[in-house]
């Protein structure tokens, strides 16, 4: 086995993401879609980190990485209330049923 | 090998294969608790790069807050007494082939770009210098991003009342 390099943190996130891409097309619950998407968030987080190691950026790498936290945070709060919302007006969260704004 | 390749390799495989697990498992909850490993994982890949601060970070938040939120979507929105909490997939070929295409075609591009890379030792800690960064360089974005969880704190509980 090689050193551990860069490459190897790449190809994890790559992995990662791709995993993530998968969990979003292929599940029907809207709350699977958001593992996804949390999924597809510490990929781009991975590669953000492992830049600002064997980049040569000094630490912005990691402060991106504490924004993209952040935002994650606010996003997946949002999600979830409008989630409970489509359930209490559809009681289903299958994505594949709701193709309405209303009931 | 050294022990520093060995630890990689642990949580990539964790992370992997947790991965996988959350994103195959046909039970939901079992899924969430996948995500989990995925995180801790993760969290230890931080680790290994030198961002101790971003790992404790990704434990709390990450772990502590918006694990618990899924949790909390996934109990709140099944009838959990009737109906058994599984959730159905769709179109699984075509997704996997198209999955496996583009991440072998990203793997492909990552390992053959030739990177400049400059191996940087790892710092004992990272806390301080983020701190200063975030308080003087970065003031403004620290600013908006606390504005934006307040926009985003109370849009949650006014859309999740109404």
């Amino acid at each position: 086995m090689i050193q551990v390099g860069l490459n190897h943190f790449l190809v994890l996130s790559a992995v990662l993401f791709s995993l993530g891409i998968f969990g979003i097309v292929t599940r029907k619950n809207a709350v699977m879609v958001l593992m996804g998407i949390e999924l597809i968030l510490n990929a781009a987080n991975i590669n953000f980190i492992a830049f600002a190691k064997y980049g040569n950026f000094g630490y912005q790498g990691q402060l991106i990485a504490l924004f993209v936290i952040v935002l994650a945070a606010a996003e997946a709060a949002i999600a979830l209330a409008i989630v409970l919302n489509i359930y209490k007006t559809f009681s289903t969260v299958n994505v594949d049923e709701i193709d309405t704004l209303k009931e | 090998m050294n022990i520093y390749d060995a630890i990689f390799y642990l949580f990539a495989v964790v992370t992997g294969l947790s991965a996988f697990f959350v994103v195959t498992t046909r039970n939901i909850v079992y899924a969430a608790f996948f995500l989990l490993f995925t995180f801790f994982g993760v969290a230890g890949i931080y680790v290994l790069l030198g961002a101790d601060f971003i790992a404790i970070v990704q434990l709390i938040i990450y772990v502590g807050g918006i694990l618990i939120l899924l949790l909390f979507g996934v109990m709140l929105t099944n009838k959990i007494t009737s109906v058994q909490i599984k959730t159905g997939t769709l179109q699984i070929v075509p997704a996997a082939v198209g999955v496996g295409l583009f991440a072998g075609f990203l793997i492909a591009v990552l390992t053959y770009t030739e990177w400049k890379t400059v191996d940087t030792a790892l710092p004992l800690t990272t806390t301080e210098f983020l701190g200063v960064m975030l308080l003087q360089e970065y003031l403004v974005v620290f600013e908006l991003l606390g504005i934006l969880l307040l926009i985003a704190l109370i849009g949650a509980a006014s859309i999740a009342r109404r």
